[in-house]
């Protein structure tokens, strides 16, 4: 089946989130007979931006055997509507069967579009995807913000999924060739420009909650804004940020920008440190991809203690100051 | 401002998930419902921009008739008027759901002064489908945003901000539109008591949109397998410090 996935460019090439759903294409594309006539399935990518920013080895080594690009004189920057037409009119020259986009804003909202456009139904946050005989899908998707999972039946050509991208993993392919490069004019209505993104630039340096290598979580138990001073000083010792539970933020103890949950951001660090949370189910769905979890909880029967690697029963107002004075020790 | 809020009724699931044995819905017996906290950012926002620039906001739900509730709850915050779209006892998709709050909308439109901005989380709690605020918008011919965390309504049009990847997006467009929201767009207020009583007393008008199938059919839901079991515990107090040392270097964290 051909698949056509839509790639998100940044300044490293591509998104690590796009390189996940260029992987799961992949194996959708693969997973399926043939288009007729075709040597093989084609995984289509089509990316926003000048054609020289289109890193077409990367997209290579993750299996693309198309690309396609939409240059600034053609539609300059993020309008979703547009994006959405773009890719409806990528369908006819591409074959696809299928459109994949990460779960992210920008994909799970171009998507939408898609939707909209062609009347199509959308599998949202999907860990897989395999082709029935009768031509629908066979798909398991993430509800809940992944904490469950509903398997289902999808319907319809092209089919449109996003890709749950803290889940998915990417993996890249053994026989890499580059792709051609193709610039593709898209044919657009008006309407399709009347939302589109002015982007401010970007944020200089600091580490983001999303990408951080180390977390250090903080929630109810540390008790008020003037106790997240020792969490922070700890953070940068360790190199990372300082993240926060939904109580935290709806007492305005913290700014939103940090929470980590569900409705927060989700984070796939190598340690969580949740100090002080309980680890209530919202909680955990933005933190179950965390390499490992160690926790600090006055509570040994605190739900989070059985979701995690390793924990310290005590107060963290007293653990926490101990520990940072150990690591100032050490270094 | 004539605002429209869309909220939806779900299982307030506290520490743990339970799926019911048909494997078909998420286990309630134990739970409360309420509405997800990107729906309760969206009620404060219309809230806060009647307050400034006058007019209404409804709330509108597709749901069972206890959805009743979560509509007062909404009118306890300033809400004005409440309506329940009634599912007939159906499981209703994203599609059947858009097309019933856009039947809705023109009904109010062909009746009385229409909608102007029309509110929405930018996914429910739940399914998590992603999409009713984008087919809502294309079903009316609308603008739309979404994932908003920052709103400003300047004279007959919106400018809405977003952040995405460490960058800033803002879009500007005309009224009326759609906008999804997310929690952090604004501290939503707690109800005051004169509020309560009054959502308690308020009428709430009821209608009964025709279902209808969707094109994602679901088999069956279950509970994700739990790679961690329970935690070692390394010790207890600042005592355990020595031993979270060792463990951060083993784990390679430290510098
Ligand atoms: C739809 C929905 C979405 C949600 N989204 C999110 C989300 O994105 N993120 C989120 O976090 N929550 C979210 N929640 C809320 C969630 O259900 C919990 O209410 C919240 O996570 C609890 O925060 P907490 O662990 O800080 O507080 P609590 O549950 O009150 O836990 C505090 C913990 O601190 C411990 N403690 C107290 N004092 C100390 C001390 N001195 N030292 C060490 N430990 C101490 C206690 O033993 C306890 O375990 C959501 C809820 C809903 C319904
Ligand atoms: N049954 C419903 N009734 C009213 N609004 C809904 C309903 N389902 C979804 N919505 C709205 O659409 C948003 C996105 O939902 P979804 O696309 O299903 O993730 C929600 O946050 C609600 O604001």
């Amino acid at each position: 089946m051909n698949v056509l996935c839509l790639v998100e460019l940044d300044e490293a090439g591509v998104t690590d989130a796009s390189l996940r759903a260029l992987t799961f294409a992949r194996s959708l594309a693969t997973g399926g007979p043939a288009a007729p006539g075709a040597t093989g399935p084609v995984v289509a990518a089509v990316a926003f931006g000048p054609a020289d920013r289109v890193p077409a080895s990367l997209l290579g080594r993750y299996g693309v055997t198309e690309a396609y690009v939409v240059e600034p004189s053609a539609l300059d920057g993020y309008a979703p509507q547009a994006w959405a037409r773009t890719l409806e009119g990528l369908l006819s020259v591409t074959l696809a069967a299928a459109v994949v986009a990460a779960g992210t804003d920008c994909g799970s909202e171009v998507l939408a579009h898609l939707g909209a456009l062609t009347g199509q139904p959308m599998a949202a946050n999907c860990l897989t995807a395999s082709p029935e005989a009768d031509g629908t899908l066979a798909v398991s998707r993430q509800r809940w913000a992944g904490l469950l999972i509903e398997d289902a039946i999808l319907d319809g050509t092209p089919a449109l999924l996003t890709v749950a991208t803290d889940v998915v993993p990417p993996v890249p392919v053994d026989d890499a060739a580059d792709p051609a490069v193709l610039v593709h004019e898209p044919d657009l209505d008006p309407a399709d420009l009347r939302v589109r993104a002015a982007v401010s630039a970007g944020r200089d340096g600091g580490v983001s909650l999303a990408t951080a290598r180390v977390v250090v979580g903080g929630g109810r138990g540390v008790g008020g804004p003037d106790g997240f001073a020792p969490l922070e000083e700890l953070a940068r010792l360790l190199g990372g940020v300082v993240g926060v539970s939904r109580v935290v933020t709806s007492q305005g103890w913290r700014p939103h920008t940090q929470q980590v949950g569900q409705t927060g951001t989700k984070i796939t660090p190598e340690l969580y440190l949740a100090c002080g949370i309980s680890g209530a189910i919202q909680h955990m769905a933005g933190c179950a991809s965390a390499k490992h979890i160690v926790v600090i909880n006055t509570d040994p029967a605190a739900p989070i203690l059985s979701r995690a690697d390793y924990a310290v029963i005590g107060d963290l107002a007293e653990v926490i100051p101990a520990l940072v004075a150990a690591l100032k020790e050490r270094a | 401002m004539e605002v429209a809020v869309c909220v939806k009724r779900v299982p307030q699931v506290g520490g743990r998930i339970v799926v019911t044995p048909d494997g078909q819905d998420v286990d309630t017996r134990m739970s409360g419902f309420a509405i997800s906290p990107h729906e309760e950012c969206a009620v404060e926002e219309a809230v806060q921009i009647t307050e400034r620039l006058g007019g209404t906001v409804s709330v509108l739900t597709l749901g069972p008739a206890e959805a009743a509730d979560q509509l007062r709850d909404a009118l306890a915050l300033g809400a004005h008027r409440a309506v329940l779209l009634e599912d007939g006892g159906r499981e209703w998709g994203p599609a059947g759901t858009a097309a019933a709050i856009v039947a809705e909308v023109r009904r109010r439109a062909a009746e009385g002064p229409g909608c102007d901005l029309l509110l929405l989380g930018n996914e429910a709690a739940d399914t998590g489908d992603y999409q009713v605020g984008v087919r809502v918008a294309h079903g009316l011919g609308w603008p739309c945003a979404t994932g908003i965390k920052h709103l400003e309504i300047t004279g007959d049009g919106a400018r809405a901000r977003r952040e995405y990847r460490g960058r800033e997006e803002t879009f500007e467009f005309g009224l009326p539109a759609v906008i999804t929201v997310k929690e952090g767009i604004n501290l939503p207020r707690y109800p005051s008591l004169p509020g309560r009583l009054r959502a308690k007393r308020a009428a709430i008008e009821q209608y009964q949109p025709q279902w209808q199938p969707e094109g994602l059919r679901k088999r069956a839901l279950r509970v994700p397998d739990q790679p961690r079991q329970q935690a070692t515990v390394l010790g207890t107090g600042a005592d355990a410090v020595p031993a979270l040392v060792r463990l951060l270097e083993e784990l390679g964290v430290l510098k």
